[in-house]
């Protein structure tokens, strides 16, 4: 099962790949990683998203919790929870099927935030299914490049 | 008071209470060793190999329960060292290993010795450090003793540059407490735990306690006998805790696992109630997990959370010190009352009664397993044992019945060839009064020869038992085991004369070949206080360790010793270590 893993670790050089180097030594498997200072300069935010079972998961969440940098480690999914992600999209606009894309932006909640003759760069911004839906919905053949951020999450609690 | 960074560090060393340094001098730790030169309360000791200096300081660290130090330069000084780190970390070891580093302005220009130490140690560490402003370092240094010592313990790394080392500030002291927001091992029990662990206890026909590591690292040996003794349980050992029970007392079934006894395997795979004690359900314990104790709930005790759920499935976890957790089931079993368990002793003592341990001796050869037995008479049970890893290191954790605990002292979770002949140097410098034996084998003990040198120089006395078969034994046992006697690589040809090698390092060398030289011989070795002695004893090349539960079977699947025919390995199996 898909998990959303949050993270609060020390701002500190090496923390990253401290996280990364035991995904991969413990052969744990990453499907996002992202990563950013918060408002507490002296800690990162750091959310994962991984699938496994819930051996797996369980492992994964004590073994993040063991790294000395990291300082809480939330199981996301296990509670209610925002998740979002955000995806530059670059897409081949010819004008005959310029109005098919304009659809599927306007379905998916999309935004162009820049347009050439022949390019628009939109943005889409929801839970990671909406970013992959519309994705899917575009011909494959005119989307020149896609840039996802990958999952970051708050739970809803006030605290956690 | 202003100091320069390596008398800064020498000062916190000073306060740790650190007495001696395993090192080796090299460019980036200059300013280290000068500083260290005037400081006349820390006794350093200079290696022949960086892995020695790791290993050395392990050694100390496991009979000492103190924090071993080991003090390397950049670049091959630190690489080196890493397989030592390794071998700690994987045994839970506490133990501070300083690196030096090229100057900060030229990290990252591949300037000469320069390696990214930080990288390079990260997945075998506790915890790492990179040191690059003066004013960090007192605190860092207390964070790294910190870290290395408490909780579940381990290696921790404090890389250094050399600039770090130069630089003189204003030093106002060594911090006295360090608080890490995301550092806080130590938890107490939990009374709901404990109050369901009991439930399980007092209803078990058919206990065991499965003691490892844990027990010997959180010295909880006396609280361990008490709970063994209040509850009348049997207990069996791990490789890892031999020791922290005495395996001569009659509750003791011996160790357990891939060359365990047949009464502890057996008992583990027909329990109804195991309570885990500072043991992490390694591999060579369980054998096939889908076999492993069908019929049994688990109460696993350990200090570390991530140890619970690995491999196994638990019942009840119980997060804690080994101490702390025994002593709370004892005092809530106080006032209650346990099923009778005769029934189970004589069950017990049925599958005891088959003598697992039985070796076939054959005149004109010497068994290595009646070595470890004149081994164990001549030092009458006392010795701290290192061992190397192989064969001989399953024979002497079988034929050494170890009553105390930190007198067994092996690799056993990296499984480091080379680890035994610097251990026992580091053994002997914790406990100088001590008869410390290393007992190795031809194989093992040429990864680390050097430091005959380093002992003959720091003065440290021990006995080096050889088990000179001239085959790397276990990697032969397995050959004729599984690949049908093709015995690829696995004979030692050329062997040095080890008594000339013995002697020409300034030591004493004893060669036997006849049994009845054995004891003479050994006797001769100990009497010899203040001196290193190499004992040379060729033994039965063809010799295997059983009882063994082959790759892919269950507890109950052992094979004996002259009684089972080995039998062939399924897929599965081969694709086990």
């Amino acid at each position: 099962m898909r998990h959303i893993i949050s993270l609060q670790l020390e701002n500190e050089s090496g923390a990253l790949s401290r996280v990364a180097g035991l995904f991969s030594a413990r052969g744990f498997n990453i499907e996002s990683l992202t990563v950013a200072p918060t408002n507490d300069e002296t800690l990162s935010r750091m959310t994962i998203v991984s699938i496994g079972d819930d051996g797996i998961i369980e492992q994964i969440v004590k073994q993040l919790d063991k790294l000395i940098d990291v300082v809480t480690v939330t199981n996301l999914t296990a509670t209610e929870h925002i998740e979002r992600e955000l995806a530059l999209v670059k897409i081949d606009v010819n004008p005959n099927f310029r109005a098919e894309i304009d659809k599927h932006i306007d379905e998916h909640g999309g935004k162009i935030v820049d347009a050439s003759e022949d390019t628009y760069t939109v943005e889409v911004v929801g839970k990671s299914q909406r970013v992959s839906d519309f994705l899917e919905a575009i011909d494959a053949l005119k989307i020149l490049e896609v840039s996802r951020t990958g999952v970051t999450g708050v739970c809803q609690k006030r605290e956690y | 008071m202003k100091l320069n960074g390596a008398q800064i560090l020498v000062n916190c060393l000073q306060n740790e209470g650190v007495e001696h340094i395993f090192g080796y001098p090299g460019g980036a730790v200059l300013h280290i060793y000068d500083a260290l030169d005037a400081c006349d309360n820390i006794a350093h000791i200079l290696v022949r190999h960086e892995q020695g200096a790791v290993h050395g300081a392990d050694g100390y660290a496991r009979v000492s329960g103190k924090c071993g130090v080991a003090l390397v330069t950049s670049g091959p000084g630190l690489t080196n060292a890493v397989t030592g780190i390794a071998t700690a970390h994987m045994d839970s070891i506490p133990m501070v290993v300083i690196s030096g580093q090229v100057s900060s302005a030229v990290i990252g220009n591949d300037a000469f010795q320069e390696v990214d130490a930080v990288g390079i140690t990260r997945s075998c560490v506790k915890h790492n450090f990179l040191v690059k402003d003066t004013n960090d370092l007192a605190n860092i240094v207390k964070k790294a003793f910190h870290i290395a010592t408490t909780g579940r313990p381990g290696p921790v790394l404090i890389d250094i540059t050399k600039d770090t080392t130069i630089t003189e500030i204003e030093f106002d002291g060594y911090p006295k407490s360090i608080n890490m927001r995301s550092y806080q091992p130590e938890t107490k029990v939990d009374a709901g735990q404990i109050d369901k662990a009991v439930a399980l206890i007092t209803q078990a026909k058919k206990p065991i306690i499965y003691s490892g590591g844990g027990s010997v690292i959180g010295n909880a040996s006396e609280m361990l006998r008490s709970f063994t003794r209040h509850t009348n349980f049997p207990i069996t050992q791990t490789l890892m805790g031999l020791g922290a029970y005495p395996a001569t007392d009659s509750q003791s079934l011996g160790m357990l696992g891939m060359h365990g006894t047949y009464e502890a395997n057996m008992a583990m795979h027909d329990s109804d109630c195991i309570i885990a004690v500072g043991a992490r359900f390694d591999d060579r314990i369980t054998g096939n997990l889908d076999k492993f104790c069908p019929y049994a709930k688990i109460i696993h005790i350990d200090i570390d959370p991530s140890s619970v759920g690995k491999t196994v499935g638990v019942d009840v976890a119980i997060i804690g010190q080994v101490n702390d957790a025994l002593n709370a089931l004892i005092q809530a079993l106080k006032d209650k009352k346990l099923v009778n368990i005769d029934a189970w002793w004589k069950q017990i003592e049925q599958w005891r009664g088959v003598d697992s341990m039985a070796y076939q001796t054959k005149s004109g050869v010497i068994k290595p397993q009646s070595v470890i037995e004149a081994l164990y008479e001549v030092t009458q049970g006392e010795a701290i044992v290192t061992s190397d890893v192989g064969q001989h290191q399953m024979w002497a954790a079988q034929y050494y019945p170890f009553d105390k605990p930190r007198r067994w002292i092996n690799s056993g979770g990296l499984g480091t060839m080379g680890f035994g002949l610097p251990a026992a140097m580091g053994a002997k410098l914790a406990d100088p009064k001590a008869d410390v034996a290393c007992v190795t084998g031809e194989g093992s003990i040429q990864m680390m020869l050097q430091e005959l040198s380093t002992m003959l120089q720091y003065d440290t006395p021990v006995k080096i038992i050889n088990l000179n078969n001239g085959y790397l034994g276990m990697v032969r046992q397995w050959q004729e085991f599984f690949y049908e006697k093709r015995y690829a690589m696995s004979y030692m040809d050329a062997l040095p004369d080890f008594v000339k090698l013995a002697e020409s390092y300034g030591h004493i060398g004893i060669k036997v070949e006849k049994e009845q030289d054995l004891k003479p011989a050994l006797i001769e070795a100990f009497k010899q206080k203040d001196r290193t002695v190499f004992v040379d004893i060729l033994t039965d090349p063809s010799e295997n360790v059983f009882p063994m539960i082959p790759s892919g079977a269950g507890h109950h699947e052992m094979l004996l010793a002259g009684r089972d025919e080995m039998a062939s390995v399924n897929d599965e199996g081969l694709h086990l270590v």
